[in-house]
């Protein structure tokens, strides 16, 4: 589904968040947002999920346009948010239960547990499982969701540098199988780069989209990001156009 | 060994003070109307055990419908106090106050409105057992991650779905702990209530062998009341251990 956003903005305690924000998806695509810690990043993915409210602005989804909470969208949040009372399948299955479905969700949970590195795993509580099979689970419980976007708001942002480079290139397999529009918000200007099929600069707060770069390159691996130095500078030049260092 | 050592510490400074008493009672022939012997204790409990267990019958059953009416209160109060922030800012302090007047006031005021039957005794339980849980709890839903509650509104859930999903589950911890200290109030909120007025329960037995001096068997009922508060304490363990998994110390271990 293609995601398009319109004048969106947002102000929290009088302070202007985001400024006429305008940016739009294309269906299937994976879009990072890329920009500095604050600026307002995932106040981004809480108004289009509809947990806040845009002081002005649109989402339309295919034209349509969304409203509040919306089940177009599927958030996954830095932390993994998994419950700790509920066993790994239950957490993974947490849209099922919302919505009434929970026995068809635990069959279909069942047949993906093993691409998500979780088999065997299905009946412990996430305080046994690693912080990189923790996100792992969050992130079924996203992909589970009857949802045509997904939101993901720096997913492997609390991990180590080493669980962090394994889960992204996890990621960067399970991009086709998902086969969704992905709407990805990093700092790291690396994953945005190893992930994105476009990436879009956020300035500091108030923020607006102030660029955005597009990467063609299909055949994409750990060898291949360590030569992108001349992007990595070109987006690093962006940014620092519109960083205001007071 | 080295692991059982914290364990047995209590107990055997226990047995130590109960050695010391026993000693110091027949050194100095202390007469039983002063101080029965710890010896004496147990013969006495060992004679009075069907009383005992008759009175102590009525006692945990005053406490745990006086308990079982807490955790329904509290639950439900917690709640409200949760949805609505104004009735929380005006009850909560009602609920603190509530706690300053002495239970030793409360129970023959009681005694007066409902007369001498269960009745004020459950309420003396509920009264000294509603605070620590509906505190525990209200604090509890209070101090949910907002962000758990925002995941589940944006997978679709409406507000009681977020209670049953979220906060009421995140909730069940220090509901728990509320728990288990009312748990251990509720035997003594009963013998209160019981002192006071009635012709059952451990607190009436209490009352009858302190008046005719035969301290031994006083000392012999404060041991049952230890022994049942404890129980009761020992009850909220046993059904957090079986009913919430999640809350083992082995299953909070890290496997990695």
């Amino acid at each position: 589904m293609k995601l398009r956003v319109e004048g969106l903005t947002f102000a929290y305690e009088q302070k202007k968040i985001l400024d006429n924000l305008d940016f739009s998806v294309e269906e299937g695509a994976f879009v990072s947002i890329l920009g500095p810690s604050g600026s307002g990043k995932s106040t981004i993915l809480k108004l289009l999920t509809g947990v806040l409210k845009p002081e002005k602005g649109e989402i339309l989804v295919d034209g349509q346009k969304i409203g509040g909470l919306s089940s177009q969208f599927a958030y996954m949040p830095q932390n993994d948010l998994l419950f700790p009372w509920k066993t790994i399948l239950d957490n993974v299955c947490l849209y099922g239960e919302i919505h009434g479905s929970l026995k068809e969700m635990r069959r279909e949970a069942r047949e993906h547990l093993a691409e998500f590195g979780l088999a065997g795993y299905e009946d412990c509580y996430p305080s046994q499982l690693s912080g990189g099979m923790r996100q792992r689970a969050a992130f079924l419980r996203t992909a589970l969701c009857r949802a045509d976007i997904l939101l993901l708001d720096e997913p492997f942002g609390a991990l180590d540098v080493i669980t962090r480079g394994e889960m992204q290139d996890w990621l960067l397999n399970m991009r086709k199988k998902l086969n969704r529009t992905v709407v990805l918000v990093t700092h790291d200007m690396d994953e945005a780069i190893y992930l994105s099929d476009r990436i879009l600069i956020l300035n500091q707060s108030p923020a607006r989209i102030v660029d955005e770069i597009a990467i063609e390159e299909r055949q994409r691996n750990r060898e291949w990001l360590y030569g992108q130095g001349a992007m990595r500078r070109e987006i690093y030049g962006r940014i620092m156009d519109y960083v205001d260092i007071k | 060994m080295k692991k059982y050592i914290p364990r047995l510490a209590p107990v055997l400074l226990i047995l130590i003070l109960l050695l010391i008493w026993q000693a110091g009672v027949e050194l100095f022939h202390v007469p039983l109307y002063v101080l029965p012997s710890p010896l004496q204790v147990i013969r006495a409990l060992a004679e009075e055990l069907p009383t005992l267990i008759s009175h102590g019958g009525v006692t945990v059953a005053e406490a745990l419908v006086g308990m079982a009416i807490s955790l329904v209160l509290a639950v439900f109060l917690g709640i409200v106090m949760d949805c609505f922030p104004l009735v929380r800012q005006g009850l909560y302090p009602v609920l603190v106050v509530t706690q300053t007047v002495p239970m030793i006031v409360m129970a023959p005021i009681l005694i007066i409105y409902m007369g001498f039957g269960a009745a004020p005794k459950i309420l003396t339980v509920v009264l000294m057992c509603f605070f620590p849980v509906a505190v525990s709890f209200s604090d509890g839903l209070a101090q949910v991650d907002e962000e758990y509650v925002n995941l589940v509104r944006s997978y679709g859930a409406g507000r009681i779905q977020a209670y049953r999903l979220v906060k009421i589950p995140a909730s069940v911890p220090p509901l728990l702990s509320g728990l288990k200290v009312a748990a251990t109030y509720s035997i003594s909120g009963a013998v209160v209530g019981e002192w006071i007025g009635a012709t059952q329960g451990l607190g009436y037995y209490l009352l009858r062998v302190k008046n005719s001096y035969m301290l031994d068997r006083v000392f012999a009922c404060v041991a049952v009341i230890i022994l049942l508060s404890l129980g009761m304490n020992g009850l909220i363990r046993l059904y957090q251990y079986q009913a919430f998994p999640y809350m083992r110390r082995k299953a909070n271990a890290q496997r990695f």
